[in-house]
């Protein structure tokens, strides 16, 4: 029973002041504002705005944070604000490279004829007169297209009967010895190879068996293959490695053999992951440029034998388009046929990815348990 | 002992197995072989560059000198793409597997990996059409500024196809690699560690210096290894964006070169004893992407135990 003394409460560190819920708000709508009127001063520009006012959104909380709620708090919200920001700063050129492309290849896939018609016969003087009359430029992607799907579904067809069959032999046969951790450590090692040395490799290898200055589809369909097939036994051998081991000892148990477990219940259980992969390893080689620019030259017109002649593909129809312009002194048509055919390439590996997706989705096993 | 039925009557069957697990046994194999054929095949028809007297070389003055220009530009490009992406990516990664709202990291990871999915040739055109135009007054403005920096030495160029500019475009592709991997080894930290910082009264920037870097640690520096690896094969985007020329300190004038563009710039009309030259700066360049890859790899493999980013 003693009196208490009116104690000077000290503030504790719990209940220290913290910045209200809505100060990013204020700050943020500050930051606006200023940059606005910074840059209205030397010139607006949309890019600039939105830089100034990050930079002053975060300069604005870091300070009123590091004032109100201390030093730890300021660094956090510092962080915050980096992180995000990062973010947003890895978006841009997401955003920027396809309304480029989207902006610049409209025009060329619109022009009649641009799927359909190859570049035979289109020279620099019909592009001068199609830029002096403003009639419609000629030419199109038709040989570059099918060039490219004949290159890739080869390159395909030698790259996932061995990538598989890779998979199987690390998933099934390997049991960790040295030669699988062997095949695993190169496998990985082969993902990072540059896809000119790819490229290069095919050329040699091709020079060396058939003769100097081998130039064909199917050496750069070889130098595809090399890209692609660590990936596909990467993709495989995960999901090979997913199938439940009570599945393989049911089928033992019934007197399967090792071979027809792995054929009938192993694979066909894992395929929709394996389809995914596979398809993904198709994106990621149907884009590539360089193996194909050393292996397969450059062809202006329709050429159906893979093995036989220089073959055109989307990738190297920019690049020449691009590099070295039909008609030097009026590169507009070819910059035009050069982006239509940029959209062409990317409305196709963005249908490849989504419909990886999509094989991963609707053939994945019933999962009733 | 009389044979019985079990271990007899089903030749066809053990045969079916032999042969399947031969047929996998050799795709393996065939792995080795084609990485072993891919040495081969480019020592092979390297050797004559590398014999030929030096006047026969470009440049008239034998290999190496040939070949040390390309090799530092190379290097230069590489490093500046690693400059800009790794911190940006180690950003990415965090926004995602921490920052982000948990249903929306998933499709937000998506969208980062939809960077890797763009082919090399068009952010090449990017590059050169649209990046290098809108970046050329920011490198005036370098110049007249920064001038005292030998990195930063005027005139810049007025095309803005400059070695830096390639090092941004570069930057772009090796941020998605950097990122996945990353985010992965970020997701692994374990649960406890964080929620024993964050009871401690970590804010969540302390908990994640003190939690979640020095886990993700090994798994960063292999992820940016790997991205070194894709920076300095890269082909298309120097090829296309670079105005190529001798060895410059500079990085705001046009010049300097890096192997993948000179081989795809020169390769196809090359003949003779050119396409040896550049069939050797191929392997100079596997030499050193295969060095920097088994680097990485060997770094994932001895943290595999609890990274998990293999």
């Amino acid at each position: 029973m003693t009196v208490t003394a009116p104690v000077a409460r000290k503030r504790s560190a719990l209940t220290k002041g913290q910045l209200p819920a809505f100060a990013p708000y204020i700050v943020l709508a500050v930051a606006l504002v200023l940059g606005a009127a910074i840059l209205a001063l030397i010139g607006f520009n949309a890019f600039g705005w939105g830089l100034v006012s990050a930079i002053l959104f975060t300069i604005g909380l870091v300070a009123w944070s590091g004032a109100v709620e201390g030093g730890r708090k300021a660094k956090d919200r510092l962080a915050t604000c980096l992180v995000v920001g990062s973010f947003l700063v890895a978006l841009l050129p997401l955003v920027s490279v396809i309304w480029t492309v989207l902006v610049n290849g409209l025009p060329g896939i619109i022009t009649p004829g641009f799927l359909t018609t190859s570049m035979n016969g289109v020279t620099g003087s019909f592009d001068n007169k199609s830029v002096d009359d403003g009639t419609k430029v000629l030419g199109g992607i038709y040989h570059a297209l099918i060039g490219t799907v004949q290159i890739t579904l080869l390159a395909t067809v030698i790259s996932v009967p061995v990538g598989l069959l890779t998979a199987v032999y690390l998933v099934e046969y390997g049991n960790d010895r040295a030669l699988a951790r062997a095949i695993t450590f190169f496998v990985d090692v082969m993902t990072g190879i540059p896809s000119i040395v790819a490229g290069l490799f095919s050329a040699a290898f091709f020079f060396a068996l058939v003769g100097p200055g081998t130039k064909t589809g199917a050496v750069a369909a070889v130098a595809l293959s090399v890209l692609m097939i660590p990936v596909v036994v990467r993709s495989s051998e995960e999901m090979l490695k997913i199938v439940p081991n009570e599945l393989r000892e049911a089928a033992y148990a019934l007197g399967v053999r090792k071979w027809r477990t792995i054929v009938k219940v192993v694979i066909p259980t894992a395929i929709s992951g394996i389809a995914s992969g596979v398809t993904l390893a198709i994106a990621r080689v149907i884009g590539e440029t360089a193996p194909i620019l050393v292996t397969a030259g450059f062809a202006t017109t329709i050429n159906n034998n893979v093995f036989g002649g220089w073959m055109a593909s989307l990738p190297t129809f920019i690049y020449t388009q691009i590099l070295n312009p039909t008609s030097p002194s009026n590169p507009g048509p070819s910059s035009q046929r050069a982006w239509g055919a940029a959209l062409v390439l990317i409305i196709l590996v963005m249908l490849l990815n989504l419909g990886a997706r999509l094989i991963a989705r609707i053939f994945a096993p019933k999962t009733g348990r | 002992m009389t044979t019985n039925s079990l271990t007899t009557s089903q030749g066809a069957g053990r045969a079916g197995d032999k042969v399947f697990s031969g047929a996998t046994l050799a795709a393996g194999c065939l792995i080795l072989v084609v990485l072993f054929g891919v040495a081969l095949f480019l020592v092979v028809q390297a050797i004559p560059a590398l014999v030929a007297s030096p006047a026969d070389i470009q440049g008239g003055q034998g290999f190496f000198p040939y070949i040390w220009p390309i090799v530092v530009g190379t290097l230069i490009a590489a490093a500046i793409a690693l400059v800009i992406a790794t911190p940006i990516a180690i950003g990415v990664a965090l926004f995602i597997s921490h920052y982000a709202p948990r249903k929306l990291a998933s499709s937000l990871g998506y969208v980062v990996d939809l960077l890797a999915a763009i082919p090399s040739v068009v952010y090449g055109a990017w590059g050169a059409a649209f990046l290098s135009q809108q970046i050329s007054p920011a490198y005036n403005w370098l110049a007249a500024n920064m001038g005292w920096l030998p990195i930063f030495q005027g005139p810049a160029s007025a095309t803005g196809k400059t070695i830096l500019t390639a090092g941004i475009v570069l930057s772009v592709m090796v941020l998605p690699i950097i990122t996945s991997l990353s985010r992965e080894i970020f997701l692994q930290t374990p649960k406890l560690h964080e929620e024993a910082a964050l009871a401690l009264g970590a804010t969540r920037w302390e908990m994640i210096k003190m939690a979640v870097i020095p886990f993700g640690r090994p798994g960063i520096v292999s992820a940016v290894m790997l991205g070194l690896g894709r920076a300095l094969g890269e082909t298309m985007a120097v090829a296309l964006v670079l105005s190529s020329g001798a060895l410059t300190a500079s990085l705001i004038q046009s010049g300097n070169q890096t192997i993948a563009a000179e081989i795809a710039l020169n390769f196809p009309e090359a003949s003779g004893i050119k396409v040896n030259t550049l069939i050797a700066a191929g392997l100079v360049l596997f030499v050193i992407t295969l060095g920097v890859n088994m680097i990485a790899r060997w770094i994932i493999t001895r943290h595999k135990e609890f990274s998990g980013a293999n």
